[in-house]
């Protein structure tokens, strides 16, 4: 099934992707090729097949609610492109 | 020293032939001499590991070393390693300094091996040939028109080329076992579980599995003796004893079961690689293995599931690169959204953002059961085949990749194709079982490798098939020209 332009774009949108326009129909051609070859899968008969959780079927593991790590905040703050008074700065959200 | 494998160096670091600073010099010197052409390192750590070989050092003269105490390694830029950067080989991370260590990370330093540098890798682990790098792609050292294969690409091109003697890397629809065939190198992939993902940056978490790349199964054998096991901090962490794997390698090939599946010797094979398994095959009957017919009937179907499953996971995984907290941010934002997708689409390369955007398709309302719910069928399928085969045969046997390495740019046009060349390797992660790929010989002067495939937690199994294959054969002692 071809993806269209606006098919891109709204994926693109839902991925919080900016994707150039010229760049858009390259990427319509590659994703329908990608679509069309995963295509083949409607081949199987999977009618009375138990969708795989796990290969290992194993459930997930809990741990006690107890504080184990300690809080480094500014040592992970390093990384962050803006930060303020211990806060990360993103443009104003709220007029 | 360069000729040596990782068991071979340790013995001589133990009788003292030469220090771990003196070997830890000499790799430095290859690594200054060879890189430069072979780009397989995103950052080489000099000071660093001069500072860790010293105190290897003083732990060997002071009788407190362990097997692996001294010997230089270099781990794949995807482990996260405190105060270094962690680059994942991307724009988005080529600014991120990680503040802990990946548990395997941990466990090596801890054993108190030398960490020579982090190497290059396709984005994100995104890549069958190491061409999505942000860094640029690492060439072949047994050909440098062709790609080392990947995504752990950097790795294999180091120690094929003897500027490391053994390497980390990871394995999620094939990045340790095809970079391994394409330079010759045995590559072990484990059972999903057995071996820490924490502080490995995630591409898709149900299929992700570290590892280890080196010139011998004993090599690989002394490296996964430190990192295999329970790690808490992993909440997929197998909680399940590690055996004795260097004693494990003595296990004779007498009465091995070896399954050979009929659907990996079809035309999308290069018939060359397939006589080279059927040579190989002759070694083990001669040592008392026995061959048998296998079917893996699913077989067909690994390579589309996988392109389901992958790029969902990886469309989940991804999003933590906002451009807020970590990773690259664009210029002047708007607004938030512009932050998230500028940065986002300028961090990126192709590559990456082709699987997000699949994934994000195939996860994305109205579509979720036609895709990924089928494909998580298809999977139980896929994984069906493989249990029962294991069920007639001890191990399955065949190729790692289709060719040997192709050349570089040969495959970027079209990602179908990059994508068919994991066509054997693809199903062993869907079903989250071992798999190791060792040098099998040389198709037009590139090597080849032959790919065994276990029974879950089966490694020490896998490793001693390898390393009694590799007693009769001296495949994988041969080095490219030029690195001598």
């Amino acid at each position: 099934m071809p993806l269209t332009a606006a098919d891109v774009r709204h994926i693109a949108r839902l991925a919080r992707l900016a994707i150039s326009e010229q760049d858009i129909q390259v990427y319509a051609g590659n994703l329908s090729k990608i679509l069309d070859f995963v295509a083949q899968l409607d081949k199987a008969d999977t009618s009375r097949v138990t969708p795989m959780a796990h290969p290992l079927e194993m459930v997930q593991r809990l741990r006690d609610d107890t504080v184990a790590e300690s809080n480094q905040r500014d040592l992970y703050q390093e990384n962050a492109p803006q930060v303020e008074a211990g806060l990360y700065l993103v443009p104003k959200v709220i007029e | 020293m360069h000729t040596k494998t990782l068991a071979e160096l340790a013995r001589d670091l133990r009788a003292r032939k030469y220090s771990s600073e003196e070997l830890t010099r000499a790799c430095l010197a290859r690594i200054e001499r060879f890189n430069p052409d072979l780009n397989a390192f995103i950052s080489v750590l000099r000071e660093q590991a001069l500072t860790d070989a010293r105190a290897a050092d003083v732990r060997i003269s002071k009788g407190g070393a362990g097997p692996l105490t001294g010997l230089p390694i270099v781990h794949k830029d995807i482990f996260c390693t405190r105060g270094v950067k962690t680059s994942c080989g991307s724009k988005m991370l080529d600014n991120f300094v990680a503040p802990y260590d990946a548990t395997i990370v941990e466990r090596l330093k801890t054993a108190g091996t030398v960490l020579l540098g982090k190497t290059n890798m396709d984005e994100f682990a995104m890549g069958s040939s190491n061409e999505t790098s942000f860094y640029g792609p690492v060439k072949n050292p047994w050909d440098p028109r062709r790609v080392p294969g990947g995504s752990s690409g950097g790795s294999a091109a180091a120690v094929a080329a003897r500027l490391a003697p053994a390497a980390t890397g990871t394995d999620t629809g094939g990045s340790i076992r095809q970079p391994a065939a394409f330079t010759n190198l045995t590559g072990l992939k484990p059972t999903y579980g057995r071996v820490s993902r924490y502080g490995m940056i995630a591409f898709a978490s149900s299929l992700d599995q570290a590892g280890v790349i080196t010139h011998t199964a004993a090599d690989a054998a002394l490296l996964m003796q430190a990192i295999a096991g329970f790690d808490a901090r992993d909440s997929t962490s197998v909680d399940r004893p590690v055996p004795d794997y260097t004693a494990e390698l003595e296990r004779p090939l007498k009465g091995l079961r070896i399954g050979l599946p009929k659907e990996f010797f079809d035309k999308s094979l290069d018939a060359r690689v397939g006589d080279a398994v059927h040579a190989a095959l002759a070694v083990y009957r001669q040592h008392g293995a026995t061959v048998h017919d296998i079917s893996l009937p699913n077989f067909w179907l690994s390579v589309p599931t996988y392109y389901v499953v992958a790029p969902a996971e990886c469309s989940s995984n991804l999003s933590r690169f906002d451009g807020v907290r970590f990773g690259h941010r664009c210029e002047n934002p708007l607004d938030l959204m512009d932050l998230y997708t500028r940065s986002r689409g300028e961090g990126f390369g192709a590559e990456v953002k082709r699987r997000i955007m699949t994934g994000t398709y195939v996860l994305s309302a109205g579509y979720y059961d036609a895709y990924y719910l089928k494909a998580q069928q298809t999977r139980a399928l896929i994984r069906q085949d493989f249990l029962e085969a294991l069920r007639q045969v001890d191990v399955i046997m065949g190729p790692t990749a289709p060719t040997p390495a192709f050349g570089l740019g040969e495959k970027t046009g079209d990602p179908i194709t990059m994508y068919l060349n994991d066509i054997y390797a693809n199903g062993v992660n869907l079903a989250g079982l071992p798999g190791i790929s060792i040098p099998m010989g040389f198709v037009d002067k590139l090597p080849v490798g032959l790919q065994i495939i276990g029974n879950y937690f089966d490694e020490s199994r896998l490793l001693a098939a390898a390393h009694q294959y590799q007693l009769e054969t001296d495949w994988h002692t041969r080095i490219p020209k030029g690195f001598e």
